[in-house]
């Protein structure tokens, strides 16, 4: 209240764009939403083919499912953020309680606990955990000035936050999403200014620590790597995916075999062609120049959550959505080189696209979060915190 | 007062440091913050860049390695397996054919309990324990949409129960490959021979091989003509998925069937010898003129049907263990010393050489001097003066080991291959022995020496000679034409005649033909002349008359002291009896048909092979009123009224 910078008081308490819901709803990014839209229509298209033509097996659950999480991201996009900032917490409860859940009673899928029943809907925790992960860190940094944050000890409760949730994904066991969860909440960590050097000690220690948790691998995740490292070790075993993967994108040349033209897919050869590996389904369709095409919308919705990170006023909305964009690019990138034979293969899907509603509900989630960080890109916080 | 002034600055400065601080520290979050996102940025824009790479890398540079890889994916060429040929005999009679062969099939995939189908199978056609756990076997095997055989060969009622029953058998399908079947069993067993499934050394490269159920001859003409019997495997392009299921069929090349085979066998005449002989006799009837082998009997034979379906250790046992050798073909493979059939052939190499004149007498007193050596005559009592024709009429020993001693090995030898003995024939039956003609050479390559006497023996057809039946009637069907026939079987194959159906295929053997006359003379002599040793060959009225040699060959020594007992070889145990043999051919004048008759241990020439060989010459007379097709001229050169 001080008459020497009213203004900037005026700004910090008062000032806010966009409240009512009119003005909230001009606010929202609607080039943003219809370029969701053409991803799930690439989605719609290669499902359609996974399902040799039969939209019944694939592709109308999926347009349904993204026609419901588009509106329920939407709805999320009207809720001020910092009323988001505020429920962080009962997020990651949330969040833990379910993966504790699925710890104790969730239903056993390819060898291990990822999914709870919700009713109608099945969902996979670890998913949901990785965007409940980036709303909290988002919320722990989003005071913390930069010397505060240089502080080891302010960055110990962070560092347990992170922790937990990698620990019970590792233990479902899902090595994969847990090593991404943890490189999630890296990159948070680094956007909120850790220090440099305290990076370059945790990825020393990693690279020593590596063989002992080679050790302790299970042995399919193991087989992962060793399949990953020489594939064709056992082509019809481990290696067989990484083969037939790479055998569908090759032959799809620079202009693909045609839409629902791809042998590898709809002669069953490439396996789990509607969720992890449609994005060969799409290469080997549509050839180098539709890979390409989807890759590049899907870099602009990573660019688009880059943007609203570098709009927005608030410590908070810069956090949640550089998170967010760095989540949706995990996916992509991980999904991508699996199937390219690039890095070991995992169950990673690409979201929007893939068939599964877990990998859509979350994502969507989460998109419905940047769309109100860009909607309240100038909501006023408070100040930072020594 | 100072305090609240303090105290107001103060707080008034901590506010404007406050916000100050506020603000400037929101500046360095905020350029902190900005800063590295865009490294962030950076390096997932890098990170993209790697994937786009990636992609490039794998569908423009290695893309055709990776679409020729999707195409050998997709594409599963099958191979249709052809017909076999089948073997006519020379009246077009089917001898080795292909049977339909109903089975019953059983696809896993398309029962939910293999079990309980096989349960319900057995009550309609009960299937053995081993059969069971053959077919579990193969069904956990196998992919669940391979079928897997359950039973072959379902006769009529079995089918028709199985298909009555079908509701009730989920899985069970009934589908018709083929067999190989020889419906003359034994009596052309030698001949036509075998199939069986291939061993790994038949695998010459052929793909039609490694087709199941297909079968490779094994034997006899079933092996010879083998490769065009076989065919050419037809092929089929199929569109497969991941687990090899058919989804469509691209293309269809038809193979070719496989080629039938006529053979120069009468299978009537075949059955009708058959029905003659005993174990261990051989015959051959031969078409003298372009050496057709018209009836080939060696017994006893087996049954190759058995092969088909795979012959039990019990029945090769069995067979094997058999001192009468059921397996083996004794006109091709049996080895006999040729005994006084061989005179014909010394007789001619004493002419050509002009060691003897044709009415040069020689004086048989019952035996022949050699230094010490003593070489009886058969006839003890001496034959006295003889010629050429009365030698071999009356078969005088003694003048043939003159013949011998005068002519020497060599050119016995040498006349003898001429003849066709102890040389390959070349006969469509693999395995066939060639025979040994002994020589000097032979002997020494053995380490052994050749004495005179040795010769002299062989004059008379005894001693290490090792020849096959098949070139006994050989020799005799040159004797009775003067051309170099060559015994076969093969008449056509795919209806195309093979080379050798006419008498002007074969070249003249350029022997003079004065003499070889002599030998028609005298053989027809050995038959029809009072005192010839096989009179009881004498063919009825109206068949015209046969010549013919009789042969008796020891097959063990017969000692001084038990010639002196006078001892009778029917006293001896059976195995240590002589075999009879006898050569001819008929009708003497214009020679159409040549035998031969191995029985052994037959004891005598004349007493046992003889009148078979009457009776067989008869036989075969009454097959072929007219002249074995193709009919071709008569051979002037050969006839001779007598």
């Amino acid at each position: 209240m001080s008459s020497s910078s009213p203004v900037f008081e005026k700004r910090l308490l008062t000032r806010d764009r966009g409240t009512g819901i009119l003005q909230k709803l001009w606010q929202i990014p609607w080039l943003f939403v219809l370029l969701l839209c053409a991803v799930a229509c690439v989605g719609y298209v290669a499902l359609y083919s996974a399902g040799s033509g039969n939209p019944d097996l694939y592709a109308t659950k999926h347009a349904l499912r993204f026609g419901f999480c588009l509106v329920l991201m939407l709805c999320i996009g009207f809720v001020d953020i910092r009323l988001i900032a505020r429920s962080a917490w009962i997020a990651y409860a949330v969040g833990i309680g379910l993966l504790v859940m699925v710890a104790l009673h969730g239903e056993v899928g390819k060898g291990a606990q990822r999914w709870v029943d919700l009713g109608p809907l099945q969902l996979q925790p670890s998913e949901l955990m990785k965007i409940v992960l980036v709303l909290t860190l988002a919320a722990w940094f989003h005071r913390a000035s930069w010397e505060r944050v240089g502080n080891p000890f302010f960055l110990v409760v962070p560092v347990v936050l992170v922790l937990v949730p990698v620990a019970l994904i590792f233990k479902q066991p899902n090595l994969g999403t847990a090593l991404i969860t943890a490189l999630l909440g890296g990159a948070m960590f680094w956007a909120a200014g850790v220090r440099w050097w305290k990076f370059a000690a945790i990825i020393a220690g990693a690279v020593a620590a590596a063989p002992i948790v080679y050790e302790n691998l299970r042995d399919y995740q193991r087989a992962r790597i060793t399949t990953f490292l020489d594939p064709e070790s056992d082509p019809l075993g481990a290696g067989y995916n990484i083969i037939q993967s790479k055998i569908a994108l090759g032959s799809g040349g620079l202009w693909g075999k045609g839409f629902l033209q791809g042998t590898q897919g709809h002669l069953n050869f490439l396996p789990e062609k509607q969720t992890d590996f449609i994005f060969t389904m799409i290469a080997e369709e549509f050839g180098l120049v539709g890979a390409m095409g989807t890759l590049a919308l899907l870099m602009l919705v990573v660019a688009f959550c880059f943007l609203v990170a570098l709009r927005c006023k608030h410590q908070f909305g810069r956090l949640l959505a550089i998170g967010l964009g760095t989540n949706y690019f995990l996916y992509i990138f991980v999904n991508v080189a699996m199937v390219t034979g690039s890095i070991p293969v995992g169950g990673v899907p690409l979201p929007l696209i893939s068939h599964g509603g877990s990998a859509m509900l979350t994502t969507m989630i989460g998109f419905g979060l940047l769309i109100s960080a860009w909607v309240h890109r100038d909501a006023e916080f408070g100040p930072a915190q020594d | 007062m100072k305090f609240p002034r303090v105290f107001r600055r103060e707080k008034s400065g901590i506010a404007n440091f406050t916000m100050r601080g506020v603000k400037r520290e929101e500046e360095q979050r905020r350029s902190v913050f900005t800063r590295r996102a865009l490294l962030l940025a950076g390096s997932q824009l890098g990170l993209f860049g790697f994937l786009g790479y990636r992609l490039h890398t794998l569908q423009v540079e290695q893309g055709e390695r990776y679409a020729t890889l999707a195409e050998e994916n997709r594409l599963s060429a099958r191979l249709l397996s052809p017909p076999r040929g089948r073997v006519l005999d020379r009246n077009g009679a089917v001898v080795a054919g292909n049977r339909l062969n109903w089975r019953a099939l059983l696809v896993a995939e398309h029962t939910t309990d293999v079990n309980a189908t096989l349960e319900t199978f057995t009550r309609i056609v009960p299937l053995t324990d081993n059969e069971r756990a053959r077919i579990e076997r193969e069904v956990r095997r196998r992919r669940r949409f391979v079928p897997v055989i359950v039973r072959e060969f379902l006769d009529w009622e079995e089918m028709a129960r199985i298909e009555v029953n079908a509701p009730d058998l989920p899985g069970i399908l009934i589908d018709v490959g083929t067999t190989r079947i020889y419906p003359e069993a034994e009596n052309l067993a030698h001949i036509v021979g075998y199939v069986a499934p291939p061993a790994e050394r038949d695998m010459d490269g052929d793909p039609l091989l490694q087709l199941p159920g297909i079968r490779v001859g094994r034997s006899g003409i079933e092996r010879y003509h083998d490769q065009v019997m076989r065919g050419r495997a037809g092929s089929v392009q199929l569109e497969v998925n991941a687990v090899g299921r058919i989804i469509r069929e691209l293309d269809r090349r038809e193979g070719q069937p496989g080629q039938d085979i006529e053979i120069s066998i009468d299978t009537e005449l075949q059955k009708t010898v058959r029905g003659r002989i005993e174990e261990g006799t051989s015959v051959v009837v031969m078409n003298a003129r372009n050496g057709e082998v018209l009836a080939m009997v060696s017994q006893p034979s087996f049954d190759p049907n058995i092969f088909n379906s795979g012959v039990s250790g019990a029945q090769w046992r069995q067979w094997t263990a058999n001192r009468a050798t059921p397996l083996i073909n004794k006109t091709t493979n049996g080895l006999y010393a040729p005994g006084s059939t061989f005179k014909m052939v010394v007789a001619m190499a004493a002419l050509e050489a002009r060691v003897v004149g044709i009415n040069e007498r020689v004086v048989c007193p019952g035996h022949f001097d050699l230094g010490e050596s003593r070489f009886h005559c058969w006839n003890r009592g001496g034959h006295g003066g003889l010629d050429m024709r009365s030698g071999l009429k009356l078969s005088c020993d003694v003048y043939f080991y003159e013949m011998a001693r005068r002519l020497g090995m060599a050119r016995m030898a040498a006349m003898a291959r001429r003849f066709g003995l102890g040389v390959d024939l070349d006969i469509e039956l693999p395995g066939t022995r060639r025979g040994l003609v002994p020589t000097r050479e032979w002997r020494e390559a053995q380490g052994l020496g050749w004495a005179l006497g040795d010769t002299v023996v062989h004059g008379i057809g005894q001693g290490f000679y090792q020849l096959t039946p098949l070139s006994l009637a050989t020799m005799t069907a040159r004797l009775a034409t003067g051309r170099a026939v060559q015994p076969h079987l093969t008449r056509s194959v795919g209806g195309r005649p093979m080379r050798g159906g006419r008498p002007e295929d074969w070249p003249s053997m350029g022997l003079p033909d004065r003499d070889l006359r002599l030998m028609r003379e005298a053989m027809w002599a050995v038959v029809n002349e009072a005192g010839g040793t096989a009179q009881i060959a004498k063919l009825p009225g109206g068949f015209g008359q046969m010549a013919g040699k009789t042969g008796t060959t020891q097959v063990r020594r017969v000692s001084r002291e038990q010639r002196e007992r006078g001892f009778r070889v029917e006293s001896l145990p059976r195995e240590w009896r002589p075999h009879a043999l006898f050569v001819g051919f008929a009708p003497h004048d214009n020679p159409l048909y040549a035998i031969s008759v191995v029985i052994e241990h037959g004891t005598s020439g004349a007493g046992a092979a003889a009148p078979l060989a009457r009776d067989v010459m008869v036989d075969t007379f009454n097959r072929f009123r007219v002249a074995p097709q193709p009919p071709g001229p008569r051979v002037a050169e050969v006839g001779r009224g007598t």
